[in-house]
């Protein structure tokens, strides 16, 4: 395919790989990039929200030309029942600012874009090319990839495998185990088109404020999962996730939620009237800390959702996809610029860089969080939602009831369906996890 | 009610743009007389229901809707039940929103 020799191989782009190849071509580095899709972002799916900072530091002028939908001037968080929801909702006119922090956007749109910028760094990117497996030598150093091309091996001192959280490669290699059902989320996604002006009236926005509702309860019948509604411009993503082995355990399919959270009647009325014009799955890594793989060895390092890195709690993946990528492509260039070979040891840097980022810092604080998660989710999914819409739907509903009474009657409901010991118990540790 | 979501599902994969390998499944059922319990789960955990029963109550897959997620690798992979890949390059979902 190609006979000549890169510095680095990095296969996939989507924000690790782009990251990666975009920090890699501008500290001069002879870079070739892989991609599957027919153009960087056709196989990529997101909520999606980007977060500005982490790709300042890329590419300090974006806001210039990226794709960019809204800028987020709100969130608010929703505790659903089946009927109500009650709600956290956060808004300042602080976040109207100059150099707005986080954005909605549209990733194949998005993608395409940052693509353009590692092409103009002067990576050599290639499309529409499935890399089938790594290369190695005889001593198992990774010297290269194979793809589905006619005489498709390509060699380079080093892989950064941003291969997306199948991370198919570094499974077939050995490199790491496959992503377990109970550390991935299986999310599905729908794209509602409605006019600019009813999504700025139906969601209190004016010109480019954006906002996003991050939704949880009853909506994912016990499992541990989310759902979440995103303004875009012209249209409104939406979607709901669920760990894999919760889906296994239950047998709910997942459009089959998608079509309930659609028609909760907080939701209905969001998208009323919308034509879809796609439907999107994905998964999402879950598992946190204790789920992240050896993310560097003989001649590869690994970054973005192919090392696991996302923060559930946060709902933050994009910026620790493009800020492991670019700290990937750094320690590469240390190395390389040591004239030292890529070995196991040497790549070890990219392990020490990303440790002290507040990647791994994040990831560590909630550790213990996933797993809380999942072993208790029919209590923090399903009855605490069900307990505190009760409780306030009796502290706004007036009916002559004793206020006194009432507390009680809702105190009653909480200790009844979980004990003194169960309440106290799960407020421990979510605080214990959460620290 | 089963019918009922095959439709759903069916239009939902109606508004995605496919190039389908046509002759080159990159997902691929062993072959089976009994379904396994991984088998029979994916027939409701693929968000676009490429699994189904045939009469004979063996899965079938059939990849032509598939949005290439991985969970029935995640699934069914682990069991030797299903052999899975990413399409050839530039085949399969072509995402326009992703």
């Amino acid at each position: 395919m190609i006979e000549e020799r890169f510095d680095a191989i990095v296969v996939g782009a989507g924000m690790a790989g782009n990251a990666a190849a975009l920090t890699l071509a501008q500290r001069g580095l002879k870079v070739l990039q892989l991609e599957r899709g027919e153009y960087s972002g056709s196989k990529n799916v997101q909520g999606a929200i980007l977060y500005a900072d982490m790709l300042e530091k890329l590419i300090p002028d974006f806001r210039e030309d990226a794709p960019l939908e809204r800028h987020l001037v709100e969130q608010r968080f929703w505790m659903m029942d089946d009927r109500a929801h009650v709600g956290l909702h956060y808004r300042s006119d602080d976040f109207n600012e100059e150099r707005p922090n986080r954005y909605t956007i549209i990733r194949a749109q998005f993608d395409k874009w940052f693509s353009s910028k590692v092409r103009e760094a002067g990576a050599t990117v290639l499309c529409e090319t499935t890399v089938t497996e790594l290369a190695q030598d005889a001593y198992g150093r990774v010297i290269g990839v194979r793809t589905d091309r006619h005489d498709g091996e390509v060699h380079a001192d080093v892989v950064v495998l941003a291969e997306g959280v199948n991370g198919l490669l570094g499974t077939r290699a050995d490199l790491r185990e496959r992503p377990k059902p109970d550390n991935v989320a299986l999310a599905v996604k729908e794209m509602h088109f409605l006019p600019r002006e009813t999504i700025e009236a139906r969601f209190n926005l004016k010109g480019d404020e954006g906002t996003v509702i991050e939704a949880a309860g009853t909506i994912s019948r016990g499992m541990t999962g989310m759902g979440f509604i995103y303004a875009n411009k012209e249209c409104v993503s939406l979607g709901i996730g669920c760990l894999v082995a919760d889906f296994q355990k239950t047998g709910e399919t997942p459009y089959g939620l998608l079509e309930r959270f659609k028609s909760h009647p907080s939701v209905a009325p969001l998208i009323e009237g919308s034509e879809v014009k796609e439907y999107s799955a994905h998964l999402i890594p879950e598992g946190g800390y204790n789920a992240i793989p050896q993310l560097y060895g003989e001649g590869w390092v690994v970054v973005g959702d192919a090392a696991q890195l996302n923060n559930a709690i946060h709902r933050e993946g994009s910026n620790l996809a493009m800020t492991s990528g670019r700290i990937a492509a750094e320690a590469i260039f240390q190395v390389k610029s040591r004239k030292d070979p890529m070995t196991k040891e040497n790549l070890s840097l990219y392990k020490k860089m990303l440790d002290d980022s507040f990647v791994i810092k994040d990831l560590k604080k909630y550790k213990d969080m996933p797993q809380l998660l999942h072993i208790q989710s029919q209590n923090f999914f399903l009855t605490y939602p069900q307990l505190v819409s009760k409780a306030m739907q009796s502290f706004v509903r007036v009916d002559g009831t004793p206020k006194t009474e009432k507390e009680k009657t809702t105190l009653r409901s909480f200790v009844k369906a979980r004990s003194w010991t169960g309440l106290f118990g799960d407020a421990y540790r979510f605080a214990r996890a959460w620290r | 009610m089963t019918t009922e979501l095959a439709v759903r599902v069916e239009d939902k994969l109606f508004y995605n743009r496919y190039l389908v390998d046509a002759g080159r499944a990159h997902i691929k059922v062993r072959p089976h007389t009994v379904p396994s319990p991984a088998l029979l789960t994916l027939l409701k955990a693929c968000p676009a229901r490429c699994y189904e029963l045939n009469d004979k109550g063996q899965v079938e897959v059939t990849v032509d809707g598939c949005v290439e997620c991985g969970t029935c690798r995640v699934i069914g992979e682990p069991s030797g039940d299903i052999e899975w890949s990413y399409p050839r390059g530039g085949y399969g979902v072509l995402f326009k929103f992703g």
